[in-house]
């Protein structure tokens, strides 16, 4: 299955990528070929398998007592964010 | 010299007083300097902080009397792990500024151990990759031919191994990250179970399967390195709570009865010269008792259709954090929020990335899911149960790391479906969950390859065992590149 320019962008915009247009073709048929590729997995009878999403089954995802264990650290943290002001992230403007 | 010994050694050696930690510190410094240039398998070197932690070493084994066989042993981390204060880039644009806030689980206990931190390995950006050519700062080059790759994900980790940068380094294995390219580069490297070594602190990429392991010089020295970096984690949800066996006592513990099978899968199509190392392996295991089965894992050859769903998928989901707000790269001028999303994304991570990324919102999307994420995950569980099936007749499983040695740089790049198939041994692994070992087997065309043993979950204690011993008969280990011996 062969994927359109059309499809491309709308992948792109779901996760939030801008593809110049320069990329675009590339693309177009890099991800063409994957999907062709992966569609292999749809000749296999899977019938009634149970899915797997984790190696190691039976595991249980385990559960802690509710209580503080960390310390603030938001100076630290924020040291890396690209804009802070007064201890919080600055975006552009999102409401008028 | 210094940097052709072992760990074991050099403990020796820093015991007795005959060295110290400074002063190994110091000469694996200098081969950095020296011979680092040429191979680009460092991006960030510690230099000020390692002869910090060296002379702290030094005091603990002096006053304290410690005497931890990594105590002031010199290594190298892969720049997937968070090190407090020190840029952790993951090969990517989008982290080239960040300053790790903390120490990944790892780290923290690897600095416990007393290791001393010589700098950061270069890698494919994300750890996505399988020639180390998609790292933001350019290819590594494998030290035995500087025109080849040397393998990805974890490419710097190994080549800094192979050209003795450092007697050991760590990695991760999503897909084959550390086998791989430890094969290609003539190292030994060591892809524990799953939940056996905690994720805490090193970058997501696909989270059902990445595991964090250790390059070495050999199966000896990695069971040493294994060692300190294995075991719970409250801090990883996934980590288990299974006791840690002590993996250098049974380095020795005999094979005789050991059955060992032979994947026929991994056979079919496989280069002559390649099969002719794997069967010199298996005649030496049949010499130290080991009995050879041959078995079958009918739907191994899915694998890597299956990983290029899952691992995209769990890609697409964990690299969202990079929104150009927290941390990170941020686009210049942005017109609005969406706009600041977009171009920060799409500037910041680059072209192998954003394909595995957009690979992974196809195969999430409405419409799609169930016909590739849901049955990706269904044939998941069909190569997983033709490894259960194996196990129950054979202890452990052999055969090649790579179908080939280490390839030209540039050669495949342009190509993703070619390049991915470089994971075709290895994949089948980290599906399972199971731990995996590669080590030096033999040269192709003056190349080092790899010989793969994969056990049961947590058998790596028997996977060291077996490489161990295949070491004790052979010195493949020992050859190291003409120019870094």
């Amino acid at each position: 299955m062969s994927l359109t320019r059309q499809d491309v962008e709308k992948i792109a915009h779901l996760a939030r990528l801008s593809i110049t247009e320069q990329e675009m073709p590339v693309y177009v048929t890099s991800l063409s070929s994957i999907v062709e590729f992966v569609d292999a997995l749809s000749r296999v009878h899977t019938g009634d398998v149970l899915p797997m999403a984790h190696p190691l089954d039976g595991q249980q995802q385990r559960l802690r007592a509710d209580v503080v264990t960390e310390s603030d650290h938001h100076e630290k943290f924020q040291a890396n964010a690209p804009a802070v002001q007064a201890g919080l992230y600055v975006v552009p403007r999102v409401i008028e | 010299m210094l940097h052709n010994l072992s760990i074991g050694e050099l403990s020796r050696s820093l015991n007795s007083g005959q060295i110290s930690s400074v002063e190994l510190t110091r000469h694996f410094l200098a081969r950095i300097e020296r011979l680092n240039p040429a191979l680009n398998a460092l991006i960030t070197l510690t230099a000020t902080q390692a002869l910090e932690s060296a002379a702290r070493a030094d005091a603990r084994r002096a006053a304290a009397g410690e005497r931890g066989p990594l105590l002031g042993i010199p290594l190298i981390h892969k720049d997937i792990f968070c090190t407090d204060g020190v840029r952790t880039s993951c090969g990517s644009r989008m982290l080239d500024n960040f300053i790790a806030p903390y120490d990944a689980t790892v780290v923290a206990r690897l600095k416990a151990a007393g290791a001393v931190m010589l700098g950061k390995a270069n890698m494919d950006e994300f750890a996505m990759g399988s020639s180390n050519e998609t790292s933001y700062y350019g290819p590594v080059k494998n030290p035995w031919d500087t025109t080849k790759v040397p393998g990805g994900s974890s490419g710097g980790s190994a080549a800094a191994t192979a050209a003795r940068l450092a007697p050991f380094a760590t990695g991760t294995d999503t897909g084959g990250s550390i086998r791989q390219p430890a094969a290609l580069t003539g190292v030994t490297g060591v892809k524990p179970t799953y939940g056996r070594v905690s994720r805490f602190g090193m970058i997501a990429f696909a989270s059902s399967l990445d595991q964090a392991g250790v390059f070495a010089h050999s199966a000896e020295d990695a069971a040493i390195v294994l060692q300190a970096m294995a075991g719970f984690d409250a801090r990883d949800s996934t980590s288990i709570d299974i006791p840690v066996p002590d993996y250098p006592e049974t380095l020795n513990a005999p094979l005789k009865g050991l059955k060992i099978g032979l994947l026929r899968e991994f056979f079919d199509g496989l280069e002559a010269r390649n099969a002719a190392l794997i069967h010199d392996a298996l005649k030496l295991y049949t010499s130290l008792g080991a009995q050879t089965v041959e078995v079958s894992l009918p739907h191994l050859p899915l694998s890597v259709p299956t990983y290029y769903v899952v691992a995209p998928a769990e890609c697409s989901s964990n690299l969202s954090r990079f929104d150009g707000v927290r941390f990170g790269y941020r686009c210049e001028a942005p017109k609005d929020l969406l706009d600041l999303y977009k171009r920060s994304r799409g500037e910041g991570f680059g072209a192998e990335v954003k394909r595995r990324i957009m690979t992974g919102t196809y195969v999430l999307s409405a419409g799609y899911f169930d016909a590739y994420y849901l049955q990706a995950q269904k044939v998941r569980r069909l190569i997983t149960d033709d490894f259960r099936a194996a196990f129950g007749q054979v202890d452990l499983l052999i055969g090649p790391t790579t179908p080939t040695p280490a390839f030209a740089i540039g050669a495949k790049i342009d190509d993703p479906v070619t390049m991915y198939l470089n994971d075709i041994y290895t994949i089948g692994a980290n599906l399972a969950g199971l731990p995996g070992l590669s080590l030096p087997c033999g040269l192709i065309d003056g190349l080092p390859m790899g010989l793969q043993l994969i056990g049961p979950h947590f058998s790596e204690a028997k996977l060291l065992n077996a490489a161990h011993l295949y070491q004790q008969s052979t010195d493949w280990h020992k050859q190291a590149p003409r120019g870094f011996e």
